[in-house]
């Protein structure tokens, strides 16, 4: 194994993905705890689709993807946000409907501009080469500003998702904090969907807080088993992805369904033994 | 000057005008129900004196030790809480906020959480989760939290929806044992009998306010006697 490691590190490119895979893995783990607690997690899908149908326009127009897609994304989680909220609208068929309609539209934009070939299949599914160096070092300073933010903040955003209207009767601004994480969710999907796929990345934002929730009962156990899960299942899964040439995206997802089983079966054998 | 004033409040939901000139004064140590149909505005009351709401007109003003923040607030129970992984000493310190914008609990924090949990009989829960307690413990974690918050006044929105009479019981007992401590206390109540039990003070709304007074005048109240007949046969003892 650590065999295999060495050899992945000898190539710069696999180097670059693995180290800012894992910061946005963790990363999006740490916000996947609030988002899937508050019911929000199809906002990560919903997301997802938005920046595909963002990074094609990009590419049709010859615009430096991340300057299009980031703004584009952002909008739509204010947007997706305010749907989710708002019970008149029914958020989830709302949700469904953006992000279809992103899909759809992102699918003619490519299909216009150079025709379907290779460079769909990567934006779907990701690509291990889609990571240059400006992606590193712009995952690196995301997760550096996700972890502390979330450290700073750790008990306010406990109290706002146990209890919004609680919370917010004690004074604190519970919405900003419900846009903080969105927010930061969105830069997350963005930056990481390209590695990812935009079908795939929001697994890496639900599979951590629901499989850790199988096993863990406080928050902060939750929170810190869904951070370990998710830097160790994306190493794991960038390895196998190295040794047996199957796609990078994928290959995680599959190590986060092992996992999640796992845990369900030791989270039934210990409800039985109680 | 009484813990809250409220005068010629008027309050809307989506536009619409739910509650008009109302009038009512909460003093310290006083506990008061607030009554009335579904709909008739006790939810929008209830979110207008926390500040989660502004007033179309008229004004909340509060006095004598009480700001808006420090009121003590147990919010009906969401869905969002049956599952939710938490520990009973999580939830419960989360109420407390003196540490202000550190994000480590300070001692005092610990001892104030303590000691709520001491007073509600359920410390031994402390390091239990959440979602495995059974409605009437888990309505006691709240509580703690939410005296970890209040100073001297604690809201409570229907406290024993879904209780069953045993354990309501149990949870009016605590109720008035915490408002003989110098607690003030504000509820929403559908509990009629429970209501004009416990409470010193009655606010009875319907669109306009029908009642504001002690609670053996609601009784005697044309309001009152008919609300009292209309939803329990006048089979009522106070």
């Amino acid at each position: 194994m650590f065999d295999l490691l060495t050899r992945m590190f000898s190539y710069p490119f696999l180097t670059r993905a693995l180290i800012a895979g894992v910061l946005i893995s963790l990363s999006a783990a740490l916000l996947g705890v609030p988002l899937v607690l508050k019911r929000y997690a199809m906002i990560g899908d919903g997301l997802s689709h938005v920046g595909f149908g963002a990074l094609a326009i990009a590419v049709a127009v010859n615009a430096a993807p991340l300057a299009v897609a980031i703004p584009i994304v952002i909008v739509a989680a204010f947007l997706l946000l305010r749907l989710t909220e708002n019970s008149a609208v029914k958020g989830d068929s709302a949700i469904a409907l953006i992000s279809t309609g992103s899909l759809a539209i992102g699918v003619m934009v490519i299909s216009a501009s150079t025709g379907m070939n290779v460079d769909v299949n990567s934006y779907m599914f990701g690509s291990i080469l889609a990571m240059s160096s400006s992606d590193l070092a712009l995952s690196i300073i995301l997760s550096a500003v996700v972890l502390t933010l979330f450290v700073i903040f750790y008990h306010r955003i406990f109290a706002i998702t146990f209890d919004e209207s609680f919370a917010a009767a004690t004074g604190l601004h519970a919405r900003f904090y419900t846009m903080l994480i969105a927010l930061l969710t969105a830069l997350t999907i963005v930056i990481g969907m390209r590695l990812m796929g935009a079908l795939l990345i929001s697994a890496l934002v639900i599979f951590p807080p629901l499989t850790s929730m199988r096993v863990f009962k406080s928050f902060r156990s939750v929170v810190i088993s869904s951070a370990i899960l998710s830097v160790c299942c994306f190493t794991v899964g960038m390895m196998i992805s190295y040794a047996y040439s199957t796609p990078t995206g994928a290959s995680v997802v599959c190590v986060y369904i092992a996992v999640y089983l796992i845990f369900a079966l030791i989270g039934a054998v210990k409800g039985r033994i109680k | 000057m009484p813990q809250i004033e409220c005068r010629n409040l008027s309050l809307a939901y989506e536009n619409h005008i739910v509650v008009s000139d109302l009038n009512f004064d909460v003093n310290a140590g006083e506990y008061i129900c607030i009554v009335g149909e579904n709909g008739s505005g006790k939810s929008t009351l209830v979110r207008a004196l926390l500040g989660l709401k502004s007033p179309s007109s008229g004004s909340i003003r509060f006095g004598d030790g009480l700001s808006q923040n420090t009121i003590g607030y147990l919010p009906q129970q969401s869905s969002i809480q049956r599952d939710f992984p938490a520990s009973v000493r999580e939830i419960v310190l989360s109420g407390c906020r003196s540490s202000g914008f550190s994000p480590i609990y300070s001692k005092r924090d610990h001892s104030i959480a303590n000691e709520n949990l001491e007073r509600l009989g359920i410390s031994d829960l402390a390091g239990h989760c959440y979602r495995e307690l059974s409605g009437g413990q888990q309505q006691r974690v709240l509580l703690a939290r939410c005296l970890c918050a209040a100073r001297n006044l604690i809201l409570l929105d229907e406290p024993t929806a879904g209780l069953d009479p045993t354990v309501t019981a149990e949870f009016y007992h605590l109720i008035a044992a915490i408002n003989r401590d110098g607690m003030t206390v504000i509820m929403v109540s559908h509990d009629i009998p429970a209501s004009l039990h416990y409470a010193s003070h009655i606010l009875h709304i319907a669109r306009h306010p029908l009642f504001f007074g002690v609670t053996a005048d609601y009784v005697k109240s044309e309001i009152g006697s008919h609300f009292i007949e209309h939803f329990h046969g006048g089979d009522v003892s106070v």
